[in-house]
């Protein structure tokens, strides 16, 4: 029989790299481009007709847009499907589908007064503040990579990008900032 | 480049969206029942119309719903119908008889209706 080996501490095993870990990002008075890291994000499916109060959210049933609410960030991705952005425990529902996604994507964040020209560099909607202003989000392609744009006050843009395209996209926006 | 109307997001890229093929396009009730020929004739034979054409877009690299439009295959020109995510509509190929699409989510809870 082996010797039983002493428990080991997991918590001390495990380093989080972060998807752009090293990113140096972009720090200028016209764009700051920075990662994010470690949101955690939950996936629901659910019938918008179905949502239980006991679920402790407001979910923005408007097409594009998202809220605050229950101490997260709440977006419309779909009739009957949102994301979760914030440190919150949602509790298991027949009616809501709740899943982990925090690891699927990183986030990056473009902002400052060039962010938005920066982004409709590289992206085919339309960004314009009278369509894409704070409160706004959209899934769609930046640079070809499936993003979700979402859009805070301040002309602060966060864009959520799949941890597998994150370096190609930050290696994109930095070459791009250069005309902004 | 087209732009499509997503029933949801609004007009977006070509780009962003998959194709489906025609819309109306029914499985057999009783797929067992039918002829080498009819099982073909379901599988592989569309309308080719020149003129306005009802198809099936997924806006897939969006809100990855499913949704009918009419287009007219010589022109291009575009017209939404509804939001629809019902991929078999009501009628029988095996027999000629296709069915219309129906909107099945309502617009405004994207509920059942
Ligand atoms: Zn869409």
């Amino acid at each position: 029989m082996a010797d039983p080996t002493p428990p080991r501490e997991p918590a001390t095993m495990v380093e989080r790299i972060s998807p752009l870990a090293g990113f140096a990002g972009v720090s200028d008075t016209r764009l700051r481009v920075r990662e994010i890291p470690f949101l955690r994000q939950t996936n629901l499916r659910a019938d918008p007709g179905k949502v239980p109060p006991s679920l402790g959210l407001r979910l923005p049933m408007e097409p594009g847009t998202w809220l605050r609410s229950g101490g997260a960030d709440v977006l419309w991705l779909g009739p009957d499907e949102w994301l979760v952005i914030g440190d919150v425990d949602l509790p298991r529902s027949e009616d809501v589908a709740v899943t982990d996604v925090s690891a699927q994507r990183t986030t990056i964040l473009v902002a400052g007064p060039g962010a938005r020209d920066l982004l409709a560099h590289g992206c085919a909607i339309d960004l314009h503040p009278s369509v894409f202003g704070p409160g706004r989000c959209a899934q769609t392609t930046l640079a070809r990579a499936q993003v979700v744009l979402v859009a805070g006050e301040d002309e602060e843009f966060r864009v959520l990008v799949r941890a597998s395209f994150a370096r190609y996209l930050a290696d994109w926006i930095t070459d791009a900032a250069v005309d902004y | 480049m087209l732009l499509i109307p997503c029933p949801w997001c609004g007009p977006r890229d070509e780009a962003e969206f998959g194709y489906g093929g025609q819309a109306g396009v029914a499985y057999p009730r009783d797929p067992g029942a039918l002829t080498d020929e009819e099982w073909a004739r379901y599988l592989f034979f569309r309308d080719n119309p020149e003129g306005p054409f009802e198809e099936r877009w997924n806006h897939s690299a969006g809100c990855r719903r499913w949704f009918n439009l009419t287009r007219n295959t010589a022109t291009n020109e575009i017209t939404p119908i509804s939001p629809s995510g019902d991929a078999s509509p009501p009628g029988n190929v095996a027999t000629g008889e296709v069915g219309t699409a129906s909107a099945s989510w309502d617009a405004a809870t994207g509920g059942p209706r």
